[in-house]
């Protein structure tokens, strides 16, 4: 991989970034908002589209790396995390984002990631989160809220709802914002905030359903969404962050960064192996005759 | 067969130190340049229960841990309970007399009753009745004391004078009350040889990797596998290996995958359940064309089963793991150093076929430990990566990249995800040949048909990549013992036994379960008159694999699934059994209660 300085780069617009095929999500689905905005934040960012991989698992929402120009890795169901830690231990220079939905991420991927944040591998996880699960036709998602009435439970849905925040919040998580794809312009500055942290950043994002879900729709969302940075929120305070996470009420439900640790290194700059030497995939194969011998000596 | 061919045998509680004691003796053999191979039998605990290790040394390669035991150490009275009676005329049992009671004494066994209590050199040094047991073995097998010395001396150096000191004369007083009241087991000890390396199966496991070019390893601990983590963990670091504890199977596999998808080489390995989660990765490893080594060492199933007993049970999950059909590499390793020698060599497959490849291994030879020749461990392995693409000058100079290319072989040229010109998707769903879902179009039914056979033309040049198994013995023998995978070396054996006793036999050893050489082994097994398959199992799965790749039907069957592993006169009491023509099939019983 040749580096290319800035100043030699074409400049990039969110044009280079355009998928090989248009999203096949359904008119006005909530999904479009988010790859705009990651289309704009990689071009701010001056990333060239070779530089990122896209990672995914399964579900509408991980479809994505399908309808975006960057590398990409469309993963099992609930394993997009494990997988794109592989990769950006086995190659640190990429640019990993991950995106996913509630089902994927917080169902039967959830034990991943409790692990991946404590692990604070550096990536970008995008949760696409429209409390159901889409592709497969509208059944109750772990963040469906208690009484919804879903095609999986007709009667309303009993199990409380996860707490995707919070949960990152005490899970380790040194990143934690959430957006809505109806405020575009703080949903992109929260995926370059995010892109930027220097180890796991969890943003969840109110994506609506507009086919599945009829509760948690854009006026839905609209009505409640405040904005934590115009509330004077201190993202440093985890108490507070935690607070915030708990804020669920026909008044508000708060958007914007929630909490932030900019002191704990990336699992990569840790990693014995890793600290220098550069990406782990660039380097030559195998051990040296000397090397191997010594082991060999241990043995006798 | 070899002039020199001793086995001893220790038995106690998990904790009391069985395995220091077998080590010592395996390093005194070892380092005199006689061959060594430890079977430890245990049980799931850490402390408590029944531990009995059997070593055996010889001037010839040791094979499997045999039959016979000619020296008995017990360090519990449950010990002498259970293995006196196997014992042969002629055979000695060493014991602490303040402590145990032999009972009744087969015929001929020479009791070897140590007075503990006089010649232990620090009455509150527990741990020296050990020390002099193996002074008293040592002398009774033969040996001189240097060795045992030496060994001392290397092993309590770090704890200080004293400790050496009462070591040293706790292990002299037991080499000289052997010496005072028996005489040595009859048989020259070799001249001494230039020293032998003593690895374990999952060390060498392990080893092979490091060899083969392993840039990632990761793993969730599960017996009988862990030794590879831990190999991996202790030595990693200075090898340039990243090795990380993943929360699960399923996030063990799926992050190899993506270090592999990244470009490096990356291995995991784990047992049977462990490999049940894995499996849907295995299809993600085929679907997005990954190359990926996965190591399952087999222990007694179904379920958690037996986590401390060997079996070959795992074939068809490995054959049949993950969903849909696709194209996989499945190698069962025949010894430990074969553990060594194996891992570079499937790499190689996987790398140029670009799909999942497993080693299917056991505890009897992952968790046995014995010499292998030096000249095993080569480090300028051949690492062919195939066709895998690394750098780049800004574009794939042949119109747009296509990953998943439709090729004769049926092999596409792979990216690593960084390169400019290479921007690719590696996805889960099926995909065309330029990485676009096939259903985000309309599932076209003649793109899924050619992805299907492009992924399956990469077996067709996959046999050339592998040898073919050969025979060993007369192809004339006119019966063929035929075993697969860690039972080389006791059929072996076995065939030596049952020629020594005028049986003839041949004996062939299927290593590459996946490809199978199918017709090189029809070709030799229509030689035979008579075709014995031979495995650790309950239903006979390779005999039914064979069947369902040639249409071969055995003549007999000798199946051994009590989760210890078959001896050599388990084979040659099942063979002369099965030559009577009375019945087809014939299981062991396992003599030793442990
Ligand atoms: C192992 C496995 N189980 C079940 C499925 C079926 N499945 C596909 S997507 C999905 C749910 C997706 O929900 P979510 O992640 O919220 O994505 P959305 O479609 O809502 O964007 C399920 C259950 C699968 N593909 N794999
Ligand atoms: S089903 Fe829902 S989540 Fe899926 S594409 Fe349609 S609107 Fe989007
Ligand atoms: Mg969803």
């Amino acid at each position: 991989m040749a580096a290319v300085t800035t100043a030699e780069r074409p400049t990039i617009t969110a044009k280079d970034f355009q998928g090989p095929v248009d999203p096949d999500w359904c008119p006005g689905c909530g999904d479009f908002g988010v790859l705009n905005s990651l289309k704009k934040t990689l071009a701010e960012l001056g990333k060239a589209p070779h530089e990122v991989i896209t990672v995914s698992g399964i579900g509408c929402s991980s479809n994505l790396p399908g309808f975006i120009h960057t590398y990409g890795m469309h993963t099992l169901h609930g394993r997009s995390i494990p997988v794109a830690t592989g990769l950006q231990l086995a190659n640190h220079d990429l640019t990993v984002v991950v995106t996913g939905g509630d089902g994927d991420g917080y169902g039967i991927g959830v034990g991943h990631l409790i692990h991946a944040m404590r692990r604070n591998v550096n990536l970008l996880y995008i949760v696409m989160n429209n409390e159901i699960y889409g592709l497969t036709t509208g059944q109750t998602s772990p963040t469906s809220l208690i009484g919804m009435q879903t095609k999986s439970n007709p009667e309303g849905n009993l199990d409380m709802p996860l707490n995707p925040l919070a949960m990152a919040i005490s899970g380790g998580a040194t990143w934690v914002g959430r957006g809505f794809s109806g405020e575009p312009k703080q949903l992109g500055q929260l995926m370059k905030a995010g892109m930027e942290h220097n180890g796991f950043s969890l943003l969840d994002v109110f994506s609506p359903c507009v086919t599945y879900n009829k509760d948690q729709t854009y006026p839905f969302f609209k009505e409640r969404v405040k904005k934590l940075e115009d509330n004077g929120h201190d993202p440093s305070d985890w108490r507070q962050a935690l607070e915030k996470a708990f804020t669920w009420s026909d008044e508000e439900i708060p958007i914007g960064l929630f909490f932030e640790n900019r002191d704990r290194p990336a699992l990569h700059e840790t990693e014995p192996v890793l600290r220098k030497g550069g990406p782990l995939a660039l380097r030559p194969l195998g051990i040296s005759p000397k090397q191997g011998q010594a082991l060999v000596d241990k043995l006798m | 067969m070899s002039q020199f061919d001793l086995k001893i045998a220790i038995g106690g509680a998990a904790g009391q130190g069985i395995a220091s004691v077998g080590n010592i003796l395996a390093w005194i053999f070892a380092r005199r340049g006689l061959h060594v191979l430890a079977y430890n039998a245990y049980q799931s605990i850490i402390r408590g229960g029944h531990t009995y290790l059997t070593i055996r040394t010889s001037d010839d390669p040791v094979t499997t841990h045999g039959d016979t035991v000619d020296i008995l150490i017990c360090l519990n009275q449950d010990t002498i309970d259970r293995h006196l009676v196997n014992l042969r005329a002629g055979s000695f049992v060493i014991f602490d007399e303040d402590k145990i009671k032999p009972g009744d004494v087969p015929d001929g066994v020479q009791v070897c009753g140590l007075p503990v209590k006089d010649l232990a050199k620090n009455p509150t040094n527990k741990r020296l009745s050990n020390t002099i047991a193996t002074g008293a073995a040592l002398y009774l097998a033969g040996f001189d004391i240097d060795p045992l010395v030496d060994s001392l001396e290397k092993q309590f150096s770090r704890k200080g004078p004293e400790v050496v000191a009462e070591n040293l004369g706790s292990a002299q007083a037991g080499f000289d009350f052997a010496r005072e009241h028996f005489s040595p087991l009859a048989g020259e000890i070799p001249d001494k040889r230039p020293g032998l390396p003593v690895i374990s199966g999952n060390d060498a496991l392990a080893m092979g990797g490091a060899a083969a070019g392993v840039k990632f390893y990761c793993a969730y601990p599960m017996s009988p596998a862990t030794g590879v983590l831990h190999w991996m963990a202790r030595n990693g670091p200075d090898l340039g290996i990243v090795v990380r504890q993943v929360e699960d199977e399923i996030g063990v596999i799926t992050m190899a995958i993506g270090a592999a998808h990244a470009g490096v080489r990356a291995m995991c390995a784990t047992s049977g359940g462990g490999f049940a989660l894995m499996t849907e990765g295995i299809g993600f490893a085929a679907m997005t064309e990954t190359p990926i080594v996965v190591i399952n060492v087999q222990r007694a199933g179904p379920s958690t089963g037996v986590p401390t007993k060997t079996e070959q049970g795992d074939l068809w999950q490995m054959l049949g793991a993950s969903q849909g059909d696709f194209p996989r590499i499945i190698v069962a390793p025949t010894d430990i150093a074969d553990c060594f020698t194996t891992i570079p060599e499937i790499f190689n497959v996987a790398d140029k076929l670009q799909c999942p490849a497993m080693v299917l291994t056991d505890l009897l030879i992952s968790e046995g430990t014995g010499t292998v020749d030096p000249g095993v461990f080569k480090w300028d392995q051949k690492i062919d990566r195939g066709e895998l693409i690394t750098t780049s000058n800004g574009s794939n100079g042949d119109g747009p990249y296509l990953r998943y290319k439709i090729t004769d072989n049926g092999i596409s040229p792979r990216a690593i995800p960084g390169l400019d010109g290479y921007i690719h998707v590696a996805a889960s769903d099926e995909q065309d040949e330029n990485s676009i879902l096939i259903s985000d179009e309309f599932t076209n039914p003649l793109k899924r048909q050619a992805m299907v056979e492009k992924r399956g033309r990469k077996m067709a040049s996959a046999k050339a990549m592998i040898p073919a198994p050969q025979l060993e013995g007369s192809p004339d023998a006119g019966l063929t013992l035929l075993g697969w995978g860690s039972t080389k070396g006791v059929l072996r054996e076995a065939r030596a036994l049952l020629e020594a006793d005028g049986v003839a036999a041949n004996h062939l050893q299927i290593k590459w379960m996946v490809p199978l050489h199918d017709e090189e082994i029809m070709a030799i097994l229509s030689k035979s008159k008579k075709v014995f398959i031979i495995e650790n199992n309950y239903s006979g799965q390779f005999a039914r694999y064979l069947r369902s790749e040639t249409s071969f039907m055995a003549d007999g069957h000798i199946r051994k699934y009590d989760g210890e592993p078959l001896q050599p006169h388990h084979v040659v009491d099942g063979v002369k059994e099965l030559l009577k023509g009375e019945s087809t099939l014939y299981v062991p019983t396992h003599e030793i209660m442990v």
